[in-house]
């Protein structure tokens, strides 16, 4: 098969700003953001609560979390599915098929990932920060936040995985989104739809875009990280 | 116990051998169809009847019609069953297939939730059901796949002068399966093959509101991949499979094939329908 010029074709169709395109790009990029920037808060304080405060059964929620990491993304596509649609208990909402339904999907497949990055980073934290913080005269959650504050490196590396693993998700997506054109279709939907349809330029700009956007959120955290990536 | 194991498996092996060897001299046969007859479980009924006949093998991949006589353009597949008239000509006169066939129709039907915002239940032509539905603003689910269906849902749209899209026509480019699921969800109009709505009538608890029209007919064509284009295509496994999907016996099992009682397809070969 000639590769040559759907690749051509690719390129002609990025930088001509075809709006169709963009728009699935557009897409992606705003379900997955919003998505981390919703969940990130609460599963950095679950984090740290899983690795700091000692209560009966902690082992076994930290390897419950830790489990939920390898967890098919489908299952959760079909949970949220069963929940949303018209029959289940949120039907009423009619948010199935509609870029929310992505969005609760995203939050919990990046969930894992960012509780579980938490819990080892805060672990790895040197407890004498949180121990003197206290002496100084913080109140629990002033000298949390120290803590945080000091693992600021690992958490941001928790944020871009969780927003990796969330951007360059599929089955999820296409379960609850439906790949609806101009609506849900996003970036890994609109890839696994037009190489169904043996049309590849779309599929290959579109790949193009999200190694661009991988590539680009690393070199970020890098940037951030500055010296203290390099420790 | 081990060397009896061994000794079983060696016979297996032996058995296996002496099957393909008189399994006559047909190579495995490739087909690229569409997700209705695969769905409706045509395939699995006239399959087994053709492999005992010429004592060969045949796989199938169902895809939308788009991607089938894609497949078959690039010589992945030896033969296509399809249904979309316009491209299979197309794809003859194009050069990339051969011995084009009418084998059997089905139709297709227009399925709405039953409250039919629209009023379109009890029409019979497709192209005034279209009309009323975009008129009333009612949302209309689309394939949007480049299948048969979905090429033959546009030809309707393009008849009445109207441009599908806005926020009231959703493409979701999956198979007929997921588009009815979708339109279930959303309680809003779709355009269907009767057998895959037949399956999916319970789950998604749409009604039939528009059929028996000409126009809603959906005529199958069989075509071997060009052998001068891919000379290593298996083209004589392509035309056992076209004669015998056009014999009087191949015919007769379409015409037999009944699902939840009902016969989906009609064997027309030499005599289609228009």
């Amino acid at each position: 098969m000639d590769l040559l010029e759907p690749t051509r074709q690719a390129f002609a169709l990025l930088f001509s700003g075809d709006p169709e395109l963009w728009q699935i790009i557009w897409l992606s990029l705003w379900v997955s953001v919003a998505a981390i920037a919703l969940i990130a808060a609460p599963s950095i304080a679950l984090g740290f609560l899983l690795a700091k405060k000692r209560f009966p059964g902690q082992r076994a929620a930290v390897v419950l979390v830790q489990a939920l990491l390898s967890f098919p993304t489908v299952v959760i596509g079909l949970a949220i599915y069963l929940l949303l649609s018209r029959r289940g208990p949120f039907g009423s909402f009619e948010l199935l098929f509609t870029p929310w339904a992505i969005m609760i999907g995203y939050m919990m497949i990046a969930l894992p990932i960012l509780v579980v990055f938490t819990i080892s980073a805060v672990q790895g934290a040197d407890p004498r920060v949180y121990e003197t913080a206290r002496c100084l005269g913080a109140d629990r959650l002033a000298a949390s936040l120290t803590t945080l504050w000091e693992v600021r490196f690992g958490i941001l590396a928790a944020v871009v995985n969780g927003f990796g693993r969330a951007i360059s998700e599929v089955g999820c997506a296409i379960m609850v989104g439906g790949n609806i054109a101009g609506l849900t279709r996003n970036i890994p939907t609109a890839i696994a739809l037009e190489t169904t349809k043996g049309d590849f330029a779309q599929g290959i700009a579109l790949g193009f875009v999200l190694m661009l956007v991988a590539l680009g959120v690393n070199v970020l955290l890098a940037l951030l990280q500055g010296e203290g990536g390099l420790r | 116990m081990k060397s009896r194991l061994v000794v079983r498996l060696a016979a297996m092996a032996l058995a296996l051998c002496a099957a393909s060897a008189f399994a006559g001299n047909i190579k495995d046969i490739r087909m690229a169809t569409t997700t209705s007859t695969d769905n409706s479980g045509l395939l699995q009924y006239l399959l087994p009847k053709f492999e005992a006949d010429c004592k060969c093998k045949i796989h199938y991949t169902a895809v939308g019609t788009g991607a089938a006589l894609k497949l078959g353009q690039n010589g992945d597949v030896d033969v296509v069953l399809v249904h979309a008239r316009p491209a299979e000509n197309k794809f003859v006169a194009a050069g990339y297939g051969v011995n084009r066939r009418d084998v059997m129709y089905n139709d297709f039907v227009i399925v709405g939730p039953a409250s039919d915002p629209a009023g379109v239940k009890g029409t019979h032509d497709p192209l005034k059901a279209l009309k009323k539905i975009h008129a009333s603003g009612a949302t209309f689910v689309s394939r949007g796949d480049d299948s048969g269906t979905n090429k033959k849902e546009l030809a309707y749209w393009k008849s009445i002068g109207i441009k599908p899209g806005g926020p009231h026509y959703l493409a979701v480019g999956q198979g007929m399966g997921a588009t009815l699921t979708v339109a279930g969800e959303k309680g809003a109009y779709t355009l269907s093959d009767r057998a895959t709505y037949t399956t999916y009538a319970a789950k998604t608890g749409l009604h039939i509101l528009v059929q028996g029209s000409k126009k809603l007919l959906n005529p199958y064509g069989v075509i071997a991949v060009n052998p001068k284009r891919y000379p290593n295509i298996n083209y004589k496994g392509a035309m056992t499979f076209i004669k015998w999907m056009t014999s009087p016996r191949g015919q007769k099992a379409i015409g037999d094939y009944r699902f939840k009682g009902a016969q989906l397809f009609h064997p027309d070969y030499g005599h289609p329908p228009q």
